[in-house]
């Protein structure tokens, strides 16, 4: 086991350095350039920036440069914002990201568990249907098609919430999570469903009821818990598409996220922050992807076996 | 089951009311504190006013530095900021400026004629990297020092007589020189500040963050969080401060149309910052709520340019027969909306008294003589070409609105082209292009601000087009001190680009912004100019 989790981060060595490759290497292709306005930039002037950001230097060069800075743990100060370096802005952008991240999860978790047990205790039943039909719709409905029809209904008929922003004003927290979280929450309830049926036909369950032991307890405290297992295996991946997925929904909800920054820092051609936002968040995709893999060995037997050999 | 689903339901419903309409929205909140809460647009790259250069950016540091002038809000005419009196030498060359006795910077320090100079050489510098240092190659040996051809500021025409006073020689007399200081890039800093976290020119520096910043103007800088929020507070340090009324202003960086337009329908902003309202949304406030909707023309022109060396389009029977084509009218009143009058010349009407003549007109019948004469009659034989454009909703429907125009009338095929900001800038720079949209606000109340742009050098003239007889007119006017025969010579040069047509002028952009009735003393102006320190919030009309 510990054999396989060393080769696996070592793997991840090689990952990260073609995405940083790649990723310089499509940055520097897009036309134009990080300095580009719509006034145009006095030549002597775009001379000197590009001297003091290094850009007229060999590709190679700057590639190099960029690698060693790399190692010393320096993403580079950013071209859009130049009192703040990329570290800074990523440190600024990431408490929201993980903050949001963690309210669409709970969301997801809690109302696609809650669903999919209901579902999963009344198969092919008008209660089944609705759920799953809903769970449907959710997985079906991208975020920026809900995000505006929330919005529409709970921000603008209803006035209930606030319709952007985070931590400005009470409640602006609700609408975000609940429209970054809803696909899971649908992917959820169709896990737990499934988890739920093929438990309840278990001997087990049969001689708990046998035993006289109510629904409830039957549920809670001998069903629930085998079936959320694909659901446990499904929260490694989810974290990680919630965490870097959220650029969507950061940019409806106008909320300061790192997806936005990823966001901005494309259409900024901002070098040095797109470099930054990328190796973090391929970073953050491997690591949760490596947590869910060990997981899944440490929970399968039969894998960890395998693994071993 | 259906119990345990309405217990699930009934808390739902309780998370949702608990943040029911009955709590206080920032609008409510600003009025009884005096907060001005704004959607500006876009978040500020810096708040540092010699590298900035976009307008979300001028929006915040506007209210935090002021130049030696100020602008009125009503009518733009000049009146004293960190400088309380000038005078000018009789020959106009010369600027004798007395600064404000009681002028400090937020941190009680006294500001100075030497903070000026150094800021300006700071400005100037070439390291620094300033896109807007040409604004101040009016000064004596400004261009030759911002250039780097020159490395001794003292030989540049700004000195500190006393510590009060500045004196700034001029190349040449320039009418509107006053009218430029109210730009950014004439902001003083604080030097000590500057020194304190890095060099002069040291571009990356965090002296502009929250805690590091000194300012002179009526707010300070009390938080910045990218993304989400720039909260100014009054500066009880400020030369005025008796007739600030605001406690503070908070800068949201909304960057779409729509959702800017829901935070003000919420309570959210007390007004909209940016140019122009989603088109939709024009007709309903017009219905709806016509106190808030504020509409005023810009010094500004949006137009399409063609690219001169292309065929068909070097052929001036071409590009006039284009511009002939399009129903102006129509454009501004059924696809824009928006209040924008119709242009048949290339520079707006100056409100200081420039009124371009109008040498063409929407005329259907003479484009299509004039493109059988350039050997397309009826349109056969055109080539089907590429309209380019940034991606922005407006900017799509006006190039679609052109394509049919030119389809109807002149049998000719016109493609759409959009792209995204960055790409389109390039393709327009270097000449990829065949007809391409382009609009020009005014930094200054002059003609020169358009003009300049169709000189032969001039970094801003994407059309390939080149007319030394219309290089001279324009640098003779910007020489020229009697206005009159300034006037004239602008005239000649407006009649080239009539002749020549190598822009075709569409209209005249009006700024289009959703403001509460209790923002008291926001005047609508020409240059979208906005001094904070007059404007508070009446609380009673909310």
């Amino acid at each position: 086991m510990l054999k396989y989790i060393f080769f696996r981060l070592l793997a991840a060595i090689p990952v990260l350095f073609f995405v940083v490759l790649i990723t310089f290497i499509l940055v520097r292709m897009a036309p134009g350039g990080p300095f580009d306005e719509e006034r145009a930039v006095p030549p002597q002037v775009l001379e000197n920036l590009n001297k003091r950001y290094k850009l007229n230097d060999p590709i190679a060069v700057q590639f190099g440069d960029y690698l060693f800075n790399l190692l010393k743990g320096d993403f580079g100060p950013s071209y859009k914002y130049p009192s703040r370096t990329v570290t800074e802005l990523i440190a600024t952008g990431l408490p929201t990201t993980v903050e949001l991240g963690l309210y669409a999860l709970c969301f997801a978790a809690l109302l696609g568990m809650i669903s999919g047990v209901f579902a999963g205790l009344k198969p092919n039943t008008w209660q089944d249907y609705t759920f799953m039909s809903v769970a449907m719709i959710g997985i079906c409905l991208p975020s920026f098609v809900l995000g505006p029809l929330l919005i529409l209904l709970f921000g603008i008929q209803l006035e209930w919430l606030p319709v952007s922003g985070w931590g400005v004003s009470q409640g602006d927290k609700i609408l975000p999570a609940i429209t970054l979280g809803a696909a899971y929450a649908a992917y959820v309830a169709r896990l737990t469903r499934g988890g739920m049926l093929e438990v309840m036909s278990q001997d087990y369950i049969r001689t708990a009821r046998a035993k006289g032991v109510s629904n409830i307890n039957v549920v809670v405290h001998h069903a629930l818990r085998g079936a959320l297992m694909p659901v446990i295996a499904f929260a490694g991946p989810a974290a990680a598409g919630l965490l870097s997925g959220s650029f969507v929904v950061e940019t409806i909800y106008q909320i300061p996220g790192l997806g936005r920054f990823y966001l901005q820092a494309a259409f900024n051609r901002d070098y040095t922050m797109i470099l930054g936002t990328t190796i973090f968040f391929a970073s953050l995709i491997i690591f949760f992807n490596f947590i869910a893999d060990i997981l899944q060995a440490w929970m399968n037997p039969k894998l960890r076996q395998s693994l071993s050999k | 089951m259906l119990k345990q689903i309405g217990l699930l339901a009934i808390a739902g419903m309780l998370v949702l009311s608990a943040c029911s309409k009955k709590q206080q929205t920032n609008v409510e909140y600003g009025n009884q504190n005096q907060i001005l809460f704004i959607a500006n647009g876009d978040e500020p790259q810096a708040l540092d006013p010699h590298i900035t250069t976009g307008a979300p950016d001028f929006h915040v540091i506007s209210s935090l530095f002021e130049g030696l002038i100020s602008l009125d809000p009503k009518t733009l005419a000049v009146e004293p900021g960190a400088a309380a009196s000038w005078d000018i030498s009789e020959d106009q060359l010369t600027y004798t400026f007395h600064l404000q006795p009681q002028g400090k910077w937020s941190n009680g320090d006294p500001v100075t004629a030497q903070d000026f100079v150094y800021s300006w050489q700071r400005a100037l510098s070439p390291a620094l990297g300033n896109q807007y240092a040409y604004m101040m190659y009016y000064i004596e040996n400004a261009e030759a020092f911002g250039k780097g051809e020159m490395t001794d500021f003292s030989q540049v025409g700004v000195k500190a007589l006393d510590a009060n006073t500045l004196q700034v020689k001029l190349n040449n007399p320039t009418p509107y020189f006053l009218q430029v200081l109210d730009h950014h890039t004439y902001y003083p800093v604080h030097p000590a500040t500057i020194e304190k976290f890095g060099k002069m020119t040291d571009r990356v520096s965090p002296w502009t963050l929250p805690g590091n910043i000194v300012s002179n103007y009526a707010f300070k800088l009390k938080r910045w969080e990218i993304n989400k929020v720039i909260e100014v507070e009054k500066n009880e340090n400020y030369w005025d401060a008796d007739v600030v009324k605001l406690k503070g202003i908070q800068f949201f960086p909304i960057t779409q149309q729509q959702v800017e337009e829901r935070a003000f329908r919420s309570g959210q902003v007390h007004l909209t910052y940016t140019p122009q309202l989603a088109i939709e949304k024009i007709a309903t406030y017009e219905k709806e709520n016509p106190e808030v909707l504020k509409k005023v023309l810009v010094y500004s022109n949006y137009f399409y340019i063609f690219n001169t060396t292309r065929k068909p389009f070097d052929d001036v029977r071409v590009r006039k027969a284009l511009a002939y084509a399009v129903d102006r009218e129509a454009l501004v009143k059924r696809v824009t909306k928006g209040g924008e009058i119709p242009a048949y010349h290339f520079v707006p009407p100056d409100p200081a008294g420039h009124s371009p003549k109008s040498y063409f007109t929407y005329d259907v019948e003479k484009a299509r003589a004039l493109l059988a004469e350039a050997g397309f009659p009826n349109g056969e034989g055109f080539p089907a070409f590429d309209i380019l454009f940034n991606t922005h909703d407006n900017h799509r429907k006006i190039a679609l609105a052109i394509q049919q125009m030119w389809r109807d009338k002149l049998n000719i095929q016109a493609n759409l082209m959009n792209q995204e900001w960055k790409v389109y800038l390039n393709t327009q720079q270097n000449l990829h292009y065949d007809v391409s949209r382009k609009a020009w606000i005014a930094d200054y109340l002059d003609p020169s601000n358009f003009y300049e742009l169709l000189l032969s050098y001039g970094g801003n003239n994407d059309t390939g087009w080149k007319n030394t007889e219309y290089d001279k007119l324009v640098e003779g006017a910007q020489r020229e001190q009697d206005p009159q025969k300034r006037f004239e010579l602008f005239e000649q040069a407006n009649k080239i680009i009539a002749d020549e047509m190598p822009v075709a002028p569409l209209y005249f952009m009006s700024d289009i912004n959703l403001v509460r009735t209790n923002v008291k003393n926001w005047y609508q102006n020409v240059l979208h100019r906005h001094p904070y320190k007059t404007v508070y919030l009446e609380t009673k009309a909310e």
